[in-house]
């Protein structure tokens, strides 16, 4: 009696990291996780880009701009010393940038804007009312600033974690650094 | 004169009192700060009614109360501070640094929500400061 009680105890200490439904994360966590909102948008490699094409990798979704001067470079410079540092393990991540910019950034240009931070990050663009609906559906939220020399787009600055199964896990918010990405990718990963 | 022993009885219990509450280290079991939308918060904002959950400003402190936790108990998905919370669904953001975080929000006029998060309160007067203000929160 008392074995089969230890062998029961012992069995759920090693199963009890799988039932914990989402690790610790430095990010906000969603509880429980759902499915990401899925979308159809144009990808900056010329195809249709939907999130369900990375089943199997870890999504960080990021809304911005390429003419973005203070958030997007920060995030995107943030995200690629994160992917560096996994090493090996960052083949399995796959950034995804949801422009809310359609008017300047069209495939062409986000492919090249992204390209100075790490080529495999992909950019996503498309009508302005399917941006609004993927905005909507993640809460994301974007204002048009008139600005001295043009314009400039008021965006929601968070990174979208999005597990290898399609479920939106967390929210990191702006301001984390490489190393906090690090800890919560090698978690994600190792679910 | 018998009210003598009784009163200094009372205030070496009320300094051991103020001595525990500014020296005892703050480790509360639940660090969670918690917001939630009731059921039906929906629909009493559709029949016109001014719903008010989550304040434009939220103090946390470090070590004691740095985790957001915002839980939706509605029918519908709502966005909720920084977040976009589904039906029976929690958001839980833990700060580990001091400072002053600005979120988008469409749910306040203003646009935003503003999380400040003080540090640890160090021993001495700033932890009974600290508890002093929990427990008067808690009476009230």
């Amino acid at each position: 009696m008392m074995r089969r009680l230890l062998l029961s105890l012992f069995a759920l200490l090693l199963a009890s990291p799988l039932l914990a439904a989402t690790p610790r994360l430095k990010a906000g966590v969603f509880e429980p996780p759902h499915a990401a909102p899925e979308f159809s948008l144009q990808g900056s490699d010329g195809a249709e880009l939907k999130l369900s094409r990375y089943r199997g990798k870890l999504v960080l979704l990021v809304f911005g701009f390429t003419h973005c001067t203070e958030v997007c470079p920060i995030t995107l410079g943030t995200l690629v010393q994160a992917r560096q540092a996994l090493g090996k393990a960052g083949e399995a991540v796959q950034v995804v940038y949801v422009t809310v910019d359609p008017e300047r950034d069209d495939a062409a240009q986000m492919k090249r804007y992204l390209a100075a931070y790490d080529a495999s990050f992909i950019g996503a663009t498309g009508q302005p009312a399917a941006l609004a609906a993927v905005r909507a559906s993640y809460g994301v939220v974007a204002n048009k600033l008139a600005t001295k020399g043009g314009y400039a787009v008021d965006h929601s600055s968070s990174v979208y974690l999005i597990d290898r199964a399609g479920k939106l896990r967390g929210m990191m918010p702006y301001g984390h650094g490489p190393k906090d990405y690090v800890h919560d990718l090698q978690l994600l990963l190792s679910l | 004169m018998k009210l003598r022993p009784l009163a200094l009885i009372l205030t070496l219990l009320l300094l051991a009192a103020l001595a525990w509450g500014a020296l005892a280290p703050l480790a509360p079991a639940n660090r969670d700060e918690l917001f939630e939308i009731p059921k039906g918060t929906w629909a009493r904002r559709m029949a016109g009614d001014q719903v008010e959950i989550l304040p434009e400003r939220i103090h946390l402190t470090l070590g004691a109360n740095d985790v957001l936790l915002l839980r939706n108990l509605d029918e519908v998905p709502q966005v909720f501070g920084p977040a976009l919370i589904m039906p029976g669904q929690s958001f839980r953001l833990p700060f580990e640094v001091a400072s002053s975080y600005s979120f988008a929000c469409t749910a306040h006029a203003s646009g935003q929500l503003s999380v400040i998060v003080a540090p640890h309160p160090a021993r001495g007067w700033e932890t009974l400061n600290w508890r002093l203000r929990v427990w008067i929160k808690q009476l009230s």
